[in-house]
């Protein structure tokens, strides 16, 4: 029967998503291979910086993916995503702080440096537990998720919409953002958390420990995207895109609106505080610029670029954006913020629904629609039944 | 008991499924409804007219918890409270409500808006892994003959015309099963072969559920062949078969006379 399909099918009608997953599943094999095993001189040698950029990229990938989720699919702007990114990488860059023990500039065995430098005697009693991993990978997921359900129970529950709640979120980050940069709260004031010296007892600047947290981007981000897709192709789902398109109708049909909207959003500030947890052992450092308002915007204009709603769209944006903002702050530092400006101007008047949503070769259907007509001809030529997938 | 009219008899003996008594809503000192009292007895097909501004969207408002009223009681089901409740309970509760604009989900197919409105659980969680089955499968294909919409049912709500919108919006209240529905002007820029359908539409349903229609279009209330109440200026102005309230001088002078 057309319109109802099981749930399965549509996880293979995805074709976006596919060659998402494909791409994600070789690039987390063949660039620590290209890395480790390909000897330096040769042409395909992937050097470690790469690596790392590449393992950023794929950690902002999995933010816009969270973003994503949250606008692209409920109508929620939110531009405050970054705030759980940093709090998450804040829980891991605890963490890694805790491990670095005696071999801290102080030497001393329990408390990180900046607290020596201030002064204090003992360890806040916030830090207490950072040094297990399994606490600090439970706090990646506690804290911003804690904050999102406080947030959006009192934000969705006072029906706050559109631009206002936009604004909200906006304040919120740039209160954390003021809050962290106080030495007095105890996370390294505006110096941050940095020097790490090794994650779950192997070095963080080796080659190795660098290939591994590439991988595990590339597969979280995979699970982000099998997760977001099975979020949005649920009844769930269904609801979601209702409430974004015709938010009192779906009231008056019954669904309880808010409820909805907490639960996405929790969901989507889980996972970009995990992207946070990700990104700070590969770029080595996080401090409360990680809350400006201005990178929460840039999210956003990543997930426009690629294509708002489809969820292999942002990560598309978030990586080609953020290639070319390596690309422009090295070749014309003073250009990106004009090219970032005009990018947003650009996809806003010219390309709606991004590259995703335009562009026929990228788009999920056309493409592969092409393969489809061929593979139909071939089989009709050589005389066998279509197989499906 | 008000002595009952000859149209709408027969639900006399019935429990009264809508109450309102004395609502009054003000707007910045504006009363768009004044003392509104009127009731609907179960099974009821019930026509509402009024000049614009004579309160009969706010009234809507209110039945549905949109509009918290200033004054007054509206009660359902003779005992359910309803200026107590929000949206989502007093839809669960059994009462729909069609917009005067047809809202239906635009970017969901025809299929998936059925799917959507379908009764049953609401709740966020259980809604991730929900499974149509072939019982709702079966009633939704049902409403798809119900409003003509079957031979669209995998095209985007989006795409259709101003009517089968209003159609497909009537077959997401068929879906909810309410017991009471609420009809926000069904005919507004409907073509003639249109209008007449809905009516069909309307009396079908009326066969087995409480209906409340709000209409401008005589003609079509006429179709409906129900009790009217009019409305003016927040208050119920005259009551009966459309032939008494049209033989009435002061709905003539507020309202048809114009």
């Amino acid at each position: 029967m057309a319109g109802w399909r099981p749930g399965f099918t549509h996880l293979l009608g995805d074709r976006g998503g596919l060659v998402l997953l494909t791409v994600l599943a070789a690039a987390a094999v063949l660039v620590p291979v290209l890395n480790l095993l390909v000897p330096p001189t040769a042409a395909f040698h992937v050097p470690t910086y790469l690596v790392s950029l590449l393992g950023k990229y794929l950690c902002y990938a999995l933010l816009a993916l969270s973003v994503d989720l949250v606008w692209g699919f409920c109508g929620i702007l939110s531009l405050g995503h970054g705030a759980f990114f940093a709090l998450g990488g804040y829980a891991m860059g605890m963490h890694l702080m805790r491990q670095i023990g005696t071999r801290g500039v102080y030497g001393h065995p329990v408390l990180p440096d900046f607290m020596v430098f201030l002064n204090w005697k003992e360890l806040p009693w916030y830090w207490h537990g950072f040094d297990h991993f399994a606490f600090a990978a439970l706090m990646v997921v506690l804290v911003p998720g804690l904050l999102a359900f406080l947030f959006g129970w009192f934000a969705f529950r006072s029906r706050v919409t559109g631009v206002y709640l936009s604004i909200i979120t906006q304040a919120m980050t740039f209160a954390l953002m003021l809050a962290f940069f106080r030495n007095n709260m105890g996370f390294g004031g505006n110096n941050g958390l940095t020097d790490f010296k090794d994650l779950l007892g192997f070095n963080l600047q080796a080659d190795g420990t660098r290939a591994a947290l590439f991988a595990a981007s590339a597969l979280m981000l995979a699970g982000g995207y099998a997760l977001c897709r099975f979020v949005v192709n649920s009844r769930f789902g269904k609801v979601l895109v209702a409430i974004r398109d015709a938010e009192s109708r779906a009231r008056f049909l019954g669904y309880r609106v808010e409820s909805y909207k907490l639960v996405v959003f929790t969901l989507s500030a889980v996972m970009a505080g995990v992207a946070g947890a990700l990104y700070v052992p590969q770029v080595g450092i996080i401090n409360p610029s990680e809350f400006s308002p201005a990178n929460s915007i840039e999210v956003v204009i990543w997930v426009a670029v690629g294509g708002r709603g489809s969820l292999h769209g942002a990560v598309l944006g978030a990586v080609l954006v953020n290639y070319l903002k390596s690309y422009f702050t090295g070749a014309l530092p003073d250009a990106w913020l004009f090219v970032l400006g005009g990018l947003f101007i650009a996809v806003t008047l010219f390309l709606p629904k991004g590259i995703v949503g335009t562009v026929p070769a990228l788009g999920p259907g056309r493409c592969w629609k092409g393969i489809d007509a061929a593979t139909t001809q071939l089989t009709r030529l050589f005389g066998g039944g279509r197989t499906q997938l | 008991m008000n002595p009952a009219p000859a149209i709408g008899a027969g639900h006399e003996s019935l429990p009264t499924i809508l109450y309102l008594n004395g609502v009054t809503v003000s707007f910045d000192g504006f009363k768009a409804l004044d003392n509104l009292s009127f009731y609907i007895r179960a099974g009821e097909l019930r026509a509402v007219i009024g000049p614009n501004g004579a309160g009969k969207t706010t009234m809507m408002d209110v039945i549905t918890g949109k509009t918290r009223p200033d004054a007054g009681e509206v009660f359902f089901d003779e005992t359910v409270d309803l200026t107590k409740l929000d949206e989502a309970r007093i839809a669960n509760l059994g009462i729909g409500r069609k917009f005067q604009k047809p809202t239906v989900f635009e970017n969901h197919t025809v299929f998936e808006n059925l799917e959507l409105a379908l009764a049953g659980d609401r709740r966020a969680l259980p809604a991730l892994f929900f499974r149509l089955g072939p019982a709702e499968r079966a009633r939704i294909d049902a409403v798809l003959a119900t409003t003509a919409l079957a031979p669209v049912q995998d095209r985007a709500a989006g795409s259709l015309s101003h009517g089968q919108k209003q159609w497909l919006e009537i077959g997401m209240l068929l879906m909810q099963d309410p017991d009471l529905l609420l009809v926000d002007e069904p005919a507004a820029g409907m073509t003639d072969a249109e209008t007449e359908q809905t009516a069909r539409m309307l009396r079908e349903i009326a066969a087995s559920h409480s209906v409340v229609v709000v209409e401008h279009d005589m003609e079509f209330v006429r179709d409906l062949g129900c009790r009217v109440t009019v409305l003016h200026e927040g208050s119920v102005l005259a009551e009966g078969s459309l032939e008494t309230v049209q033989a009435n001088p002061r709905v003539v002078e507020v309202y048809l006379g114009r």
